[in-house]
């Protein structure tokens, strides 16, 4: 199928509309990578679909050049939903940000993944609304000064992959804006998953809640706020590689554990994306006690709602019916 | 401009009584039956089984389930009543009926909450076996009417159903509360002899309902046997006898019965083969709402599929989703739900992408009576959408017009890549009617044409007469394209914000629908002259009920005629000279005065408006007296 595909490049899916972000933004960074991924996906252009809500990340359709809806705030899965359910064979991406996605929209993002519909959900978490000027978003975290809480939000934030997990997402990852090779690798694994392949995205606003994501974006100390976690892997961090995440059997909580022997090497958690408890565990990691956990926190592999829907249809296709028959079914009488 | 619509017709409306109803005699012109029982006591499927061998029969009928919004309230309360009301006669029959001429009582508290409607003479069937202390109370009767003589203007015949069904279905041994589960049967039996009608269907039904439990259909069966054996051999009250309702004259055809539901149900799939598209029935639960997505769900043979979403809003916009990819987006709810969906509408509307939105309108606002019918929402449908964001409205008059304005709905919004708004209620949605069967094949198909032609190509490309926008599906190679909420520009569907162009989209969007105007029918009078004294204008379920009282007042030599409007928005381009062209247009609604606020402000007519906003629709007489009423004013004016 590759083979029959004209060779694309990033160029071949920029569109003709000029990108209007602020300077700096990190959507910049995360359009290049997926406009620089889309070729190597092995899939037809015109198959790939972009839906958004409202909200600065909602711009990113228009930036690309492949079908494209921008919709209402919030909607996006719900309307990425009946395009998939009427055509399967397109490939459906959501784009989205954390007000959109987990405010106004919280009620379809919960329910895109629980029924696992197939598509892709791309996340760009800034933790504050940008469109409308900076106001505290439900990931802000708590103690956020903004337009609309002068004297710092009173609000607990959310976790969007502690959500996901929760709604029965099949696939969940994280990731960072600016890490191209990560961000990557990610999403291509997250386009392979049947099924709603959920992927936050941690976006530096730049206006608004600038260097919120600071320690794990800095490459400078990033390693020592962030764990890469690969499957199968023991989760391993910091510059030295000389620190690692070991579960507790007692209380069954994660601990930072400082690696000097191989004994402590033994104790070490190893990734596992089947296990759920263990993606909780890991999902809700924050600073400054604990690095922030990115790559494939959990995956399940479960049947798509699409499929399952398309193959009611097939089922009930196998008898042929007219509409004259359906017109005629049941009780009927003549007048002559 | 004085008020209208709060004259005092809306406090209290008047009322005539019908007075052809005669149970003296053997042969009877038409009747109304009302069946009425606790909300476990079947009365539906009674009431249905009744229907059928009533249409077998030959006559003419409505039916008109009204039941309550509880789902099991408590047993022997009255507002745990479940009623079902049928109106079969000789000549055409459009509504339920006014007043029933026989009630069935299955209970002190559905006699209580149904005799003010039983006519003088009319025939009471009570069992007595349910008239114990204990449901007297509940209904709060104070003495038992059966005894104490309040019934004295009725032809009573009170049965103890309990002991007789108890006595009926004793060889099946099915304990004591099954059994008692058939005295709708029993009751059904002694009905069906009542108005002479055959056992066998209901027969067959029943076999049908239970096949997995032979005893209980047979117990069943014995009872409405019974209850029919009762009627042929028990020494009936004088002026109780079996009454005779002669075959209706009508068309030589092939029939069937058909809900407001199932015709609208049918009516989309028919719409989806006639426009060779897929459709997606995207809904969310809701009274009287419902039933469209189960009738649609168990209909996935066709170009069907359903989605149960979330929410309304999610409804409507996987609906949306739906026709952006190419198949037609179909959404279904009431009042409130609809409220919740209007941003997406106008999403649909901007994007210029086909959408369906059904509106089984029930009463408001808020909850307000969600198993009652009300026509409240056509302000919503017309103008309640931010924005200036016209949508064509379109709205069935009869269960059976459900199949047509379903069709016309799909048409219009393909043809013109918008929303349309299709406005039911919950009077047409559960009402039933029968319905001589159309030969699809005689429908004119009407097949979308999406735009596959790279060259040139943008979203904006318009058909010049309709001004519909190009359907470019995504999965076409060489037409990828963006569209979305922000104001498009005219020529290159990009994004826009020049005021210019915001003018030119908006004026645009109000020409296309507009323009709608040139692709329907003239208005047509439906019943009586062109021009004259008085014009009754109506619009969805309301007809019914003026179709029959502009034919009474005719009969009486009356200048009336009956106007009925399907397209709200746009009207009929001839509809402002045809409504000049009589002296007066009275226009009864189901509301306090939307349509007519509509008609004034569209042609500048003194309109005046009969309003009902009680859950019920119109009676005959209602809107009768309403004719005589004016055509005594007129004639004194003259």
């Amino acid at each position: 199928m590759n083979d029959a595909l004209p060779k694309l490049t990033l160029k071949d899916y920029a569109s003709d509309q000029e990108v209007r972000w602020c300077p700096g933004c990190g959507d910049y960074a995360i359009l290049k990578s997926i406009q620089k991924l889309m070729p190597e996906l092995g899939r037809p252009k015109e198959n790939q679909v972009f839906v958004s809500g409202i909200g600065c990340a909602s711009r990113f359709p228009y930036y690309m050049n492949t079908y494209g809806f921008h919709t209402i705030h919030g909607r996006a899965p719900s309307i990425a939903t009946g395009i998939k359910l009427a055509n399967p064979e397109l490939d459906v991406w959501v784009i989205t940000g954390d007000g959109d996605g987990f405010s106004i929209g919280g009620n379809h993002m919960m329910h895109v993944l629980r029924r696992n519909v197939d598509l892709q959900i791309l996340l760009f978490n800034n933790e504050i609304y940008g469109l409308t000027k900076g106001q505290y978003s439900p990931t802000s975290q708590a103690g956020t000064r903004s337009p609309s809480s002068p004297e710092g939000s009173i609000d607990s934030p959310l976790s969007p992959c502690l959500m996901a997990l929760g709604s029965g997402g099949t696939f969940i990852a994280r990731t960072i804006d600016t890490e191209a090779k990560h961000l990557s690798a990610v999403v291509k694994r997250g386009f392979g998953h049947k099924g709603t392949a959920f992927i936050e995205i941690l976006q530096n606003c730049p206006i608004y809640n600038d260097g919120i994501f600071e320690q794990v974006k800095n490459k400078k100390i990033a390693a020592d706020f962030r764990v890469e976690l690969e499957h199968g892997k023991p989760a391993v961090f910091g510059k030295q590689r000389d620190k690692g995440i070991r579960l507790n059997r007692e209380n069954l909580t994660l601990e930072v554990i400082t690696i000097d022997n191989s004994e402590s090497d033994s104790e070490l958690l190893v990734h596992d994306e089947t296990n759920k408890a263990q993606a909780q565990m890991l999902a809700a990691m924050v600073g400054p006690d604990y690095p922030v956990a990115i790559g494939v926190l959990y995956r399940e592999d479960r049947t798509s709602f699409v499929d399952d829907s398309h193959a009611l249809l097939t089922k009930s296709r196998q008898t042929s019916s007219s509409l004259k028959e359906l017109l005629h079914s049941g009780h009927t009488w003549v007048v002559d | 401009m004085r008020p209208i619509g709060f004259n005092k017709r809306t406090m209290k409306l008047a009322e005539e009584k019908l007075d052809e109803h005669h149970l003296d005699q053997k042969e009877v012109k038409d009747v109304v039956v009302r069946f009425a029982g606790d909300s476990g006591d079947g009365m539906q499927l009674t009431g249905a089984n009744f229907t059928q061998s009533t249409a077998l029969y030959g006559n003419d009928l409505s039916t008109f389930p009204d039941f309550p919004a509880e789902i099991r309230a408590p047993i022997g309360s009255t507002f745990g009543v479940s009623a079902f009301q049928i109106y079969f006669g000789t000549e055409d029959i459009t509504t339920a009926g006014d007043a029933w001429d026989v009630l069935v009582a299955m209970n002190p508290a559905a006699l209580v909450t149904n005799i003010d409607n039983l006519i003088e003479g009319g025939l009471l069937i009570v069992d007595s076996g349910a008239f114990t202390a204990k449901n007297l109370n509940k209904a709060k009767y104070q003495s038992n009417p059966l005894e104490d003589g309040s019934l004295g203007a009725f032809r009573v015949l009170s049965i103890d159903i309990h002991k007789a069904v108890l006595a009926a279905v004793e060889p099946f041994n099915l304990g004591h509360t099954a059994a008692l589960r058939c005295k709708n049967m029993w009751t059904l039996g002694l009905v069906m002899w009542l108005f002479d009608r055959d056992l066998r269907t209901t027969i067959e039904n029943i076999g049908t309902k239970f096949s997995k439990s032979p005893d209980i259909a047979d117990a069943n069966i014995a009872a409405m046997k019974a209850g029919h054996a009762y009627g042929e051999t028990a020494e009936l009250p004088a002026g109780i006898h079996v009454y005779i309702v002669p075959k209706a004259k009508v068309a030589p055809g092939t029939y069937r019965n058909v809900t407001g539901t199932t015709a609208l149900a049918w009516g989309l799939i028919a719409g989806s083969e006639l426009a060779d598209i897929d459709l997606l029935f995207a809904s969310y639960p809701i009274t009287p709402a419902s039933n469209l997505l189960h009738e649609l769900t168990n209909r996935k043979e066709f170009r069907i599929n359903t989605f149960q979403a979330e929410d309304e809003i999610a409804a409507v916009c996987a609906a949306i989703g739906a026709s952006f990819a190419g198949s037609l987006g179909v959404t279904s709810s009431a009042g409130p739900g609809i409220a919740l969906k209007a941003e997406g509408i106008a999403l649909a509307a901007a994007t210029e992408l086909p959408l369906v939105i059904v509106n089984t309108q029930r009463g408001g606002p808020s909850t307000g009576l969600p198993t009652k019918t009300e026509q409240s929402d056509l302000n919503m449908a017309v103008f309640g959408r931010h924005g200036d964001t016209p949508i064509p409205v379109i709205a069935a008059a009869t269960p059976i017009d459900c199949f047509d304005v379903a069709i016309e709905a799909v048409r219009l919004a393909t043809k013109y890549m918008t929303p349309v708004m299709l406005l039911s209620d919950g009077y047409l949605a559960n009402a039933a009617e029968p319905w001589k069967i159309p030969d699809p094949d005689t429908l004119t198909p009407f097949p979308v044409k999406y735009h596959t032609e790279k060259a040139g190509f943008n979203p904006s490309l318009r058909n010049d007469v309709t001004l519909a926008r190009v359907w470019a599906k995504p999965g076409t190679a060489g037409l990828e394209h963006r569209i979305g909420g922000i104001e498009r520009n005219f020529e290159t569907g990009d994004i826009s914000y020049d005021p210019d162009n915001h003018q030119k989209m908006t004026d645009l969007r109000r020409a296309k629908v507009a323009r709608i105007a040139d692709d329907i029918p003239l208005q047509e009078v439906c019943l009586g002259n062109d021009s004259g004294k008085i014009a009754i204008v109506g619009w969805g379920s309301t007809f019914g009920a003026i179709h029959q009282a502009v034919k009474r007042a005719r009969s009486e030599g009356l200048d009336v005629s009956h106007i009925q409007v399907r397209y709200i928005c746009p009207l009929p381009k001839n509809l402002g000279e045809l409504l000049r062209g009589f002296e007066a247009v009275v226009v009864p609604e189901m509301n306090t005065g939307q349509f007519i606020r509509l008609l004034r402000s569209e042609y500048l007519i003194d309109a005046e408006g009969i309003n009902k906003v009680a859950g019920q629709p119109f009676k005959i007489g209602e809107v009768l007296a309403a004719i005589h009423e004016k055509n005594a004013a007129l004639e004194s004016q003259a």
